[in-house]
């Protein structure tokens, strides 16, 4: 029963558009969708410690190169998202090598990754000829409908479709990661950087790699959220609050099982959705308030999360020992 | 001298005052962090609630302006007590990322507080200082204003830190926390101590910026960036290099806001910073090890 499981899942969660066809709840689920592949991307290295606080810098280097290369140079996103993770990683590589070379860790890691995110989000403002700046952006419609060449579609089921198997390629990237070498290297270096490296693992190379992993799928939601919703602003995929956004996410689903993020994405999507619905305009704001006092209180009472708390609960022997991070 | 030369020394002159201001700003925060070991991300959302109380005491309850100040800093003060009291003393043992992401939460919820209480809209006293005309160059007051107020600010918290026995006591704990509680420091009574300062800072910062700018819910946003960076810049806890680093950055930002556009300044002001991280990252003025 429990092997069965997610492969009852998974085929309930593809049939899932095509037994209920209902435009608005579908997008919510898109968006869970793509939001959960970005927490997740997140929390690969925030769960060893990697605090970044530069993945809004990521997201929004993904979305933006991606509709910049097809508005301007014509370029397919088949061609652009490539361009935009490869963008991403070489911006991952550019700050965190001399990061880790240099030992720049915990505060000093995070308030750095965090100067990141202001990079982009400024240089996305100032270049306004270009990126349409704090306006926001949209790309270009390709002959009104749709077209796989220009990965648009007007159809909410494809999207959801796609959505679902990123999210899905992304939960099986977090397992690989868990299941390898490189996990217990990391976690070795999460507890002592210099007792890991007298131990042979080489701390550099091993937090670079995850590095720049967790940074390209970042780019990549930024360019699906981008190729999805069809705008993008400055505010909504790059900056420090998308960058805390994602930490509070991950912080209230669980940081150290593989669908944390996405119980975090939907918590927070969902609770945003519900007070913007019941309260309407009156509901600025509100969201925020709750997640402000939800995250103080998640970090003070339940540090491992949701969904990290609920699975000891249930397995206290088994209960794998987290990394105190 | 030459028009050119003109916008230059303005913009020269202009970084130096903004460099007051930031320092007042990073001095606060330097000190919660050289103290306690604990990055407020809130900061600057304290000063922006700061910002709202000036706004209420002075043009809707027209309060006298001075009285409105102190009451300001004083508040503000207390709102750091109440943080580290509710939210930082729990996670006192805690990884200090968790403390870190939990001034986050405070962030949030300020914001929003901010939003729901107050609404979105900008605000501002509605009292214009006039502007300082020297040959060619304009010079607002409420910049030499905040400037000198940023000063008379910082030596009095410097004569409090070097004059005053409990200042004195702040300085070693933030030496040796370990040791100073095995010398009869009462550790728990420097940090409300300190996170008041800090506030109270805060709070001063609040007082002078809501003459030069507007206030809205997210005006934190625009300036608590740059206090973490300077404060980093300059080597988290060492005040005098906070102090250099937030004349640097200012001049980054006014000479790049000159020759492009202001954005470009915070580009130039943030890609020094990585660099400088990786060229001293224990600060500017750091002592070698």
């Amino acid at each position: 029963m429990r092997r069965s499981l997610p492969w009852i899942a998974g085929a309930a969660l593809i049939g899932l558009p095509f037994l209920y066809q209902s435009a608005y709840p579908l997008h919510i689920v898109i968006i869970i969708l793509i939001w959960s592949f970005a927490y997740t991307s997140w929390s690969m290295m925030g769960r060893f410690g990697l605090v970044s606080l530069g993945h809004g810098g990521f997201m929004g280097i993904g979305a933006y190169v991606t509709a910049l290369a097809w508005n301007h140079g014509g370029l397919t996103p088949w061609a652009g998202i490539p361009l935009a993770l490869l963008a991403g990683g070489l911006l991952a590589v550019l700050v965190a090598y001399p990061c880790f070379r240099f030992r720049i860790t915990g505060h000093y890691f995070a308030l750095v990754t965090l100067a990141l995110s202001g990079i982009v989000l400024q240089v996305i403002t100032a270049t306004r000829d270009q990126t349409g700046g704090s306006l926001g952006y949209t790309p270009e419609r390709y002959r009104g409908g749709s077209s796989l060449y220009a990965l648009q579609f007007s159809g909410k089921t494809t999207w959801y479709l796609i959505a679902l198997a990123v999210w899905a390629a992304g939960i099986y990237v977090w397992y690989r990661v868990d299941r390898s070498m490189m996990r217990y290297a990391l976690e070795a270096i999460s507890e002592d950087e210099d007792g890991a490296a007298a131990a042979g693992v080489h701390v550099t190379a091993e937090k670079l790699k995850i590095t720049v992993l967790s940074a390209m799928m970042t780019a990549l939601a930024g360019a699906l959220y981008c190729q999805y919703q069809m705008f993008i602003s400055p505010d909504t995929v790059s900056g420090i609050s998308i960058s805390l956004q994602m930490v509070f996410a991950v912080v209230v689903g669980g940081i150290y099982v593989s669908l944390g993020p996405t119980v975090g994405a939907a918590i927070t999507i969902l609770l945003a959705e519900v007070l913007r619905i019941s309260f309407g305009t009156r509901a600025v704001g509100w969201d925020n308030l709750v997640y402000g006092v939800l995250l103080v209180l998640f970090i003070v009472f339940l540090p491992k999360g949701i969904l990290g708390s609920l699975l000891d609960l249930r397995r206290p022997s088994r209960g794998r020992p987290a990394p105190s991070a | 001298m030459g028009i050119l030369d003109i916008f230059l020394l303005e913009a020269l002159i202009n970084g130096v005052l903004l460099g007051g201001v930031l320092a007042l700003l990073s001095l606060g925060l330097n000190l919660v962090f050289g103290v306690i070991d604990v990055v407020w991300i809130c900061y600057a959302e304290l000063i922006m609630l700061g910002m709202y109380g000036m706004y209420f005491l002075y043009s809707v309850y027209h309060v006298p302006i001075g009285l409105a100040a102190v009451v300001c800093i004083v508040g503000v003060g207390m709102l750091g007590v109440i943080l580290h009291v509710v939210v930082i003393a729990p996670l006192l043992g805690a990884a200090p990322i968790n403390q870190l992401l939990a001034t986050g939460g405070v962030l949030f919820f300020l914001q929003s507080a901010a939003t729901v209480l107050f609404g979105i809209e900008f605000r501002n006293l509605g009292l214009r200082l006039p502007v300082l005309k020297l040959s060619e160059m304009f010079i607002s007051y409420s910049r030499l204003l905040a400037f000198g107020a940023a000063l008379i600010g910082m030596v009095l918290v410097y004569l409090f830190l070097t004059r005053t026995y409990t200042g004195t006591a702040i300085r070693a704990i933030a030496q040796d926390r370990h040791i100073m509680i095995l010398m009869g420091v009462d550790s728990r009574r420097i940090y409300v101590i300190t996170s008041a300062l800090g506030g109270g800072l805060a709070g001063l910062a609040a007082c002078l910026l809501v003459l030069q700018y507007d206030v809205h819910p997210f005006v934190g946003l625009s300036f608590g960036p740059i206090t973490f960076l300077i404060c980093v810049l300059g080597g988290l806890g060492n005040f005098a290099g906070g102090f250099v680093a937030a004349f640097v950055f200012a001049e980054l930002i006014s000479l790049g806001g000159l020759y492009l556009d202001l954005e470009w300044g915070y580009v130039f002001a943030f890609v020094f910073f990585i660099v400088m991280m990786f060229v001293r990252p224990e600060g500017l003025l750091a002592r070698r090890s």
